[in-house]
């Protein structure tokens, strides 16, 4: 059997009042649905730290926050452009300057404040593998999501943008598990949170390269 | 473009039939390159007009319209030759060649889309079969097929996604 190109074309025109919505917007309808997964599982086993509200206003407790969250921005507003044929990146790259200047700010600051303990005791904490795992499988469901919402994307570098994906995933279940974590060193954030969106984002490129291509 | 893609049907289809040719030489082009075959360039250019069209939600309307265009095509040309068995790569700079050149022929027709229609849920494969095969408006396939205008509408588009990912491999 064949198919003329001609046909093909007609066909498509015919086809061409379905539009798909705009993948931001399938991204974002997407992580507000599963969210509630991650939510579960968080309340479910870890929860809240002690004194959760005693310790907002801890500078320390507080940068956790716009550290993992601007992660989360940053992978996400270039993963984004990603799923755009022929657009370059751009200025975009550089907001990824912004959580690494955060926490960059918070060690100096944790060197420069008196400590009761060695900045070595720090940079282990107490709760590393906690957060090595806990930051994965939180973020996994949203991670899920994002992959199947950037499939309506069309990306040419489907692992790089997989890796975003993953990225933004752990951006987001660091921001979450940062509530539970004790820890609050930016020695311990750099080290450990790190290294758990790192493991994300590793993920979501294998993830992307087998699921995002066009 | 921008009209094309904002749902004037016209506009789309005198699109469409523009790119062809492009897309055509391009992927001639590819082949001829890469040591294969030109004759199953037809085949690549279906894939990539069908991708075009799935994702052209994904260009911005405010940018321009070439550089979209190409990086979807190269994007399928290489993933095609790779799938055809050899490992290469196009340097973006070769369309810029292929765009003045005269017109290519269409060369054998193409059979992987159609190869792949009988695999479809029937009801998406009795749709494409009516419209893309026998030529019928959305209307007559309603009436043959006894659906309403709006699930033949549906089963169109949910038929080329599908067909889509099972050209993806």
């Amino acid at each position: 059997m064949t198919m003329r190109t001609d046909d093909l074309i007609r066909t498509l025109s015919t086809d061409s009042q379905q539009l798909d919505r705009s993948v931001g917007v399938v991204l974002l309808w997407a992580v507000i649905l599963v969210s509630p997964i991650s939510l579960l599982i968080f309340f479910g086993t870890l929860g809240l730290r002690e004194n959760f509200v005693g310790s907002l206003g801890n500078p320390f407790f507080d940068l956790k926050f716009p550290v993992t969250l601007s992660v989360a921005v940053a992978a996400v507003s270039i993963g984004l452009i990603l799923t755009r044929p022929g657009r370059r990146l751009g200025g975009r790259v550089w907001l990824m300057g912004i959580p690494l200047a955060l926490v960059g700010t918070g060690i100096v600051a944790d060197f420069m404040v008196p400590q009761k303990t060695t900045w070595m005791a720090r940079l282990v904490g107490s709760s590393s593998r906690a957060c090595v795992i806990a930051i994965p499988v939180l973020g996994l469901p949203l991670l899920v999501a994002s992959i199947v919402a950037l499939r309506h994307g069309a990306s040419t570098r489907p692992a790089l943008t997989g890796a975003f994906a993953g990225m933004f995933s752990a951006g987001l279940a660091a921001a979450l598990y940062a509530t539970h974590c004790l820890d609050d060193s930016p020695l311990f954030v750099a080290t450990w949170y790190t290294l758990a969106i790192a493991l994300m984002t590793a993920i979501g490129a294998l993830a992307g390269q087998r699921f995002l291509k066009i | 473009m921008r009209a094309a893609v904002l749902g004037d049907a016209a506009a789309y289809h005198r699109l469409l039939a523009a790119i062809a040719p492009v897309l055509r030489a391009t992927a001639q082009q590819g082949l001829a390159r890469a040591g294969q075959p030109i004759d199953q360039c037809e085949d690549i250019v279906q894939e990539i007009l069908l991708a075009v069209h799935l994702k052209r939600h994904t260009w911005d309307t405010g940018a321009p319209f070439g550089p979209w265009l190409f990086a979807i095509a190269r994007n399928k040309l290489i993933d095609a030759l790779r799938r055809r068995g050899r490992r290469i790569f196009v340097d973006i700079d070769e369309f810029a060649d292929v765009l003045p050149s005269e017109p290519a022929r269409e060369t054998l027709p193409a059979t992987e889309i159609a190869s792949h229609l009988e695999s479809l849920p029937f009801r998406q494969r009795d749709v494409l079969q009516a419209i893309a095969i026998d030529s019928m408006s959305i209307k007559e396939t309603a009436t043959r097929l006894q659906m309403t205008e709006g699930a033949v509408r549906v089963a169109l588009h949910r038929g080329l996604a599908r067909l889509a990912s099972r050209l993806r491999g």
